[in-house]
């Protein structure tokens, strides 16, 4: 004989039960993720975005935009992992805290949006990679730049290998176009989210 | 504490949720849910990385869960006749959950008693973390689990199907 009321207690009443209270559950920690964020008390809120590119991970601190993520190339366990380290373990997901950005892809990703108007959080970003950065967000929509031409525009014409690393290393792509360096001889060169999500958003902005 | 508070809730989140119903009932239970996960994060910088989270949450749990059945005295107030009652606009209608016939059972146990059970039965905690949570012995916790349960008996189906 089974005792019911006990399995009741310790597991709940079946499998199909048990999944809506989880994805119940997961309603409740977006809510909680936007309360928290609102009053201060988390490290980090982050949600998925879709795009034509895949689905993009935006996440901010109270700072501002600290991380977009391709989802599938990235990982999104691994994106989240790396979020813990540097800014600390209270990162949650949430909804209405994320509205902002979230508009303004959509926008940009239908072409009705030129460029981002929204609080960036670049303290990781240092010396010359934060420099080349702030570069890259003065170069116009729809047009492109030479990796040595962002190096000589931040200052060091030699560095041309170190303009890929930043842009390889670039935390907010697509909001800081990196997707807007290509190279000398005519080639697109590398992108974190893959050559073909640079030359999607190359053609989006007509370039 | 430097665990990942995101997988806290993971972990811990479905469980919480059916302890705030144990104690406060479906219709409370988001509630005392969201305070007590806000409270945990609140403490969570503070909180030593040895600590039982799933026992140190039922604590959080237990003293939220006292806030929100004080909050429910204070709104009762009686009157002579019933108000239309259009409801607030955020409030969501109450949907019959699977196990509203546990939680109905649970609602008429004694405090003691139902916090007992709930934390034993629903969270799985020792009778001893019982006992650190609701205050008195371990062998006191353990009695009021089982006089709980006992009582539980009498009113849920507890014939194996």
């Amino acid at each position: 004989m089974t005792d019911n009321l006990i399995d009741a207690l310790e597991q709940g009443p079946d499998p199909a039960a048990r999944e809506a209270d989880h994805a119940h559950v997961t309603e409740l920690t977006v809510q909680l993720g936007d309360r928290a964020s609102a009053e201060g008390d988390v490290d980090v809120v982050h949600r998925l975005v879709d795009s034509p590119l895949g689905p993009l991970l935006v996440a901010a601190t109270d700072r501002g935009l600290v991380r977009v993520a391709f989802d599938e190339v990235e990982g999104h366990e691994s994106v989240l992992e790396s979020l813990v380290r540097s800014y600390g373990p209270r990162v949650l997901p949430a909804r209405s805290r994320l509205d902002i950005v979230h508009r303004q892809l959509d926008a940009y990703f239908v072409g009705d949006r030129h460029h981002f108007d929204v609080p960036l959080d670049l303290r990781r970003t240092s010396g010359f990679r934060a420099t080349v950065l702030d570069h890259l967000r003065e170069i116009p929509y729809g047009t492109t730049e030479t990796y040595a031409t962002v190096a000589t525009a931040s200052g060091s014409p030699k560095a041309v290998r170190a303009v890929g690393t930043a842009c390889a290393t670039n935390p907010l792509p697509v909001v800081v176009p990196c997707h807007r360096v290509v190279r000398s001889d005519g080639g697109l060169g590398g992108y974190l989210g893959g050559v073909e999500a640079k030359r999607a958003l190359l053609d989006l902005e007509g370039a | 504490m430097e665990h990942p508070f995101e997988q806290t809730v993971r972990d811990h989140g479905d469980v919480v949720l059916r302890v705030c119903r144990a104690v406060v009932g479906p219709a409370d239970a988001d509630d005392a849910w969201s305070e007590t996960f806000l409270a945990a994060l609140k403490a969570w910088p503070t909180l030593p990385d040895d600590t039982n989270v799933r026992a140190w949450l039922v604590t959080v749990a237990h003293r939220k869960a006292v806030d929100v059945t004080r909050t429910r005295a204070r709104r009762a107030v009686p009157v002579d006749e019933l108000p239309d009652r259009p409801g607030r606009p955020d409030e969501q209608p109450h949907t019959a959950l699977p196990d509203d016939a546990l939680w109905s059972a649970l609602a008429r146990l004694p405090p003691k008693q139902r916090a007992c059970v709930a934390y034993h039965h629903v969270a799985g905690l020792p009778h001893a973390d019982v006992a650190a949570v609701v205050g008195g012995t371990a062998a006191a916790a353990r009695r009021a689990a089982a006089d709980g349960i006992a009582a539980l008996r009498a009113t849920y189906p507890t014939e194996g199907g």
